[in-house]
Formats: C-alpha cells, structure tokens, sequence
C-alpha cells in the first residue's frame, strides 16, 4: 500500500470509529433518568 | 404502571430504554447498503479523498435530519401520519407518502434478502461453478429476456420469499419490544461478529493490500468536481435512511425523556463505522481477485445485485476457504438486511395501527399479509429483476428524496416548526442543539436534495432507465413514483376516528400535548415540564 493510502485509511478508521466511541462515553456520561 | 404497552391498544408501545432504541436504530439503519453501496461510492468519488465529504455530509446533514425525524417523532408522539397530522393537519398527506414509500420498498426489499439466504447455503459447495453470472441470472433467477411483468413462479425464489414473509410478520406482530428491539439485540452483534470473521479472512488473502491501496489512495483533485460533494451527500442520506419515515417512527415509541441528541450520534456513528468497516473488507477480497485475475481492481469491482450475486461469487471460487468466506458474506447480508426489512414494515404497520386504534396483531396482519402476497406476486417470478432494478431507482431518487424536501420545506419555511423542535430537543437531550442545526437542516440540506432531485428527474428524461422500454419504465418507474403523493393525498382525506391513536392518552396516561407555534411560551412550557 501507498503512505497516502495507509494515511487515509487511518484517518478514515480514526475519525468515524472515533467519533463512535466519543459519542458512547457522551451518552455514557449522562445515564437514563 | 399495569397496562402492558405491548399488547394494549390506548397506551403507545415503547421500547424498554435507550439502548434498545439504539439497537433498533442501528439494525434499521444498516442495511444492504452499508456493505455492497458504500465500497464502491467511496472508490469511484476519489478513493481515500472521499472521507472529506463523507464526513462533511455526516456532520452537516446526516446528523443534522436524523434529529429533525426524531425530534417529529418523539414530540407529536405518532407513525407518520399521526406525527405529522398532530405537527398540523396540513402536513399529515406527508407522513402517508413516507408509508407508501416504507410499503413500496418493504416489498421488493424482502426479495433481495430471500436471495441472499439461498446464497448462504450455495456458499457451502460454491453450487454456481465456473460462471456465477449464468448461475445467478439463469441458473437460480430463471430471469426472462423479456423486460415485462409475468406471473411464471420460480419454486426455490417463492419458498424463500415466504419464508421471508412468515418469519418478518411474526417478529413484527410480538411488538415493539419482544420483536422489533429483541432481533436488533440479538442481530447486530451476531452481524458484527460475522463480518468482523470476514474481514479479517479477506484481509489474510493475498492481494488485499492491493485493494486496499485501490479504496484508499486518494484522489485530491475530484475535490474540485460537485458530483463528489453530491456523492458523499446521497450516500449519508441513504444509508442513515433518514426519509423513509423509519427514524420518525422509532423514536415515537421512545419514552418522554430521552437523550435524543446523544443516542443519535451514536447511531449515525455506528452506521459509518459499519461502512468503513465494510469498505475494508470488500475491497481486500477485490485486491484478491485483481491479482488472481492478472486485472487491475477497476477491472473487478461492481456494486449492488450484480457485486454481491456475481462479483463475490467469483472471488469465492477462487479463494482458500472461500465456502467460509462465502457463509461469511451472505450470512451478514441477511442479517443486516432484515433488521432494516423490519424497520421499512413498521413504519407502515404503526400508520394502521394508529389510524384504526387497533391492535398489534391486527395491524401487523392487516399490513403484512397484502404485502408479502404483492411481494411474492412480484418478485419470486422469473421477470423479478427487472422490476426490482427499476423500483429501486425510482422510489429513491423521485419518493425518498422528493418527500424529504417536501417534508423540510414544508416543516422549516412553512410551518416555522424548527424552532420548537429544536427546544424539544434541548428539553430532552444533554447534547444541546443551537440555530446553527436550523441552519444546516433547512438551509442546506434542501440545497442538496433539490439539486439532487433535479438532476435525476433531468437525467430519466433525457436517457429513460437503462434499455428498458419506456412503457415499462413509464408505469413502473414514474406511473409508481407519482401515483404515491396521490394516493397519499387521498389517505390524509380520511377523517380520525374517535378509536384512533389520534385521541389515545401518551404513554404516561396524560394527553399529547398540541403544537404550540410560539417559542418563547413553547420554551416556557418544556422547561417547567422538565422540572416536574
């Protein structure tokens, strides 16, 4: 693979599968009333 | 509370708590799409530049909808027509266009899925040899020549469909909780577990960094090009299936204080985190095939009907273990199209079951059996693909996107809804929502579906669909597309009865509140009913 491509993969993994976790702990950090 | 919402016809269902709404979200949202459309959109709109777009269009208007459906949904507490009708009577023809839309696809949507689980049980001998394309179209489909509609059953595509059919009303007549949420618990971890297997299997075949290199390396310069941006926008809003009427439905059945907000990031995280997932392990086993095959990956990729029944079946074939691999692949399609088949069903089933104030069973029976004998009808006879092909496209570019724009338009600059939704949001949510979402969901995004809108309908006109006939396409393609605000029209003409949903307490007992349309008393009032 190219360095451009395995960039763009990390960043692609980073930034979506990121954005996942961050928004569990968000709803993790306020529980269901 | 002694009233089970499960079976009781004057409490609205709900779903046990959030998580389970999430679970039935995501099983709603990822669909066959995610694996078999997102790959190739990705590779063919700038490979590895795309993720800039995509991402744009997530966070400007994938986001952006999905809280406007919801905040519809959980505010007037309702399917579609009873949502909108409450929003104000006006806009109920709406919600009807969205569930005959829901019941279009629900009906040729279970087909697809019919074939997928035959391909499963194909996968354990690799049953279509050396020429999957002759396997698929003459072989399993009996597909005619003729672009028409005929009534000569296939028996294997029938039995399957059935099957489909059967099992898909008996999920949705246990109800909102036992069936709707229990399948999504049960199914999308078994559909992450399934396709996580597969790939890591694709990614341990030789030749897949070749793929990868292929899906990933960007393309700076298509930047420049609109149909890029254009792209990466229609790919969110299908995917998240935001205009079928789905979101809004779900989140009717959340109870009053919810963290909208927040479970829907999770969501829409959750369904491109599938995508990518999905990008990586499609476009390893094109790598794979690409190096066998002595062919460069644009050679070798395709998406769709054609990319899941004839493109993967030749990898299959070719790869060691690829019966696993094949298992893997279909198995996975199944699942993550069932989840969703489930979701387009209840949509229309909930607009009867709040229309006539009846009960689950009946509504499920009422919707569920016209629509799987329709289904059958259509789409287990050898003149099926076709049809399908052509519905597909309509319904989506001239009834999802059409009735979204409808919708937004009609709900922003006509009826200054926004407002109000937006506090109910922020009443509700701990991730709060400012003017900027106004901004986003009714400024831009009717930019792009209008765009989009018109540059379909434009694009039909000039070249009609493929070298289908245009009595074919006329009837079946715009006949259907347009006869759907029509008829919509019509239903949004009959009156509520006494015994509808329309005068059923919310699921605390007390009555739906009506729309307000001032902000400041509307903000008032959802402040002090938080505070109780």
């Amino acid at each position: 693979m190219s360095t451009s491509a395995i960039i763009m993969m990390t960043v692609a993994m980073i930034t979506v599968w990121g954005g996942l976790v961050l928004s569990v702990i968000n709803l993790k950090n306020h529980p269901e009333e | 509370m002694s009233v089970s919402s499960n079976t009781g016809t004057s409490l609205r269902e709900t779903f046990s708590g959030r998580s389970a709404f999430i679970f039935a979200a995501i099983g709603s949202a990822v669909g066959l799409g995610n694996i078999w459309r997102f790959p190739y959109v990705a590779y063919t709109n700038g490979g590895g530049a795309f993720i800039l777009p995509y991402l744009v269009a997530l966070l400007t208007a994938g986001i952006p909808l999905l809280f406007l459906f919801y905040a519809i949904g959980h505010r007037f507490r309702g399917s579609p027509p009873l949502a909108f009708r409450r929003l104000h009577p006006k806009t109920e023809m709406f919600g009807w266009w969205q569930v005959l839309i829901s019941s279009v696809i629900s009906v040729y949507y279970a087909a697809v899925i019919a074939w997928a689980a035959a391909y499963v049980f194909y996968s354990i001998d690799l049953a279509w040899g050396v020429d999957p394309a002759k396997f698929f179209l003459h072989d399993f489909l009996q597909s005619s020549e003729e672009v028409t509609v005929g009534f000569d059953f296939v028996p294997k595509v029938l039995a399957l469909l059935v099957a489909i059919w059967v099992i898909s009303i008996a999920v949705l007549a246990t109800g909102v909780r036992k069936g709707i949420a229990r399948l999504s618990i049960v199914f999308i971890p078994l559909l992450c577990i399934l396709f996580g297997l597969l790939v890591i299997q694709a990614l341990m075949l030789p030749g897949a960094e070749v793929g990868l290199d292929a899906l990933f390396t960007p393309d700076w310069l298509k930047l420049t090009d609109s149909s890029i941006w254009i792209a990466a926008y229609g790919q969110i809003f299908f995917s998240l299936s935001v205009g079928f009427g789905i979101m809004l439905t779900y989140s009717s059945y959340l109870k009053k204080k919810t963290n909208l907000t927040s479970s829907g990031l999770v969501v829409a995280f959750a369904n491109s985190s599938f995508e990518i997932l999905a990008g990586i392990g499609i476009f390893a086993a094109l790598g794979f095939i690409a190096v066998q095959s002595g062919q460069a990956v644009n050679e070798v990729v395709s998406s769709g009907v054609g990319l899941a029944f004839i493109g993967f079946p030749v990898i299959l074939s070719e790869a060691p273990m690829g019966n696993l691999l094949g298992v893997l692949f279909f198995s996975s399609l199944v699942f993550a199209g069932f989840t969703s088949l489930v979701s387009i069903q209840e949509v229309v089933i909930s607009a009867v079951k709040d229309k006539l104030g009846c009960g689950r069973v009946k509504a499920t029976l009422l919707v569920g059996l016209p629509s799987a004998i329709v289904s059958i009808a259509l789409f287990s006879t050898t003149t099926s693909l076709n049809l399908l092909d052509l519905t597909d496209a309509f319904i989506n570019s001239f009834g999802i996107v059409a009735v979204s724009l409808a919708i937004i338009m009609t709900v922003s600059a006509g009826y200054g809804a926004l407002p109000v939704l937006r506090n109910h949001l922020n009443s509700v949510s701990s991730f709060k929502v400012g003017r900027g979402w106004q901004l986003l969901a009714a400024g831009l995004t009717p930019i792009v579906l209008g765009y989009t809108l018109i540059n379909s309908i434009q694009e039909r006109l000039a070249d009609g669909y493929g070298d289908m006939p245009s009595l074919f396409v006329g009837v079946f393609g715009w006949g259907m597309a347009l006869s759907l605000p029509v008829i919509a029209w019509l239903l949004s003409k009959l009156s509520w009865s006494k015994k509808s949903a329309l005068y059923h307490p919310d699921v605390d007992g007390l009555p739906v509140a009506d729309p307000i349309w001032d902000e400041k008393v509307d903000k008032d009032l959802m402040e002090k009913e938080r505070s109780l």
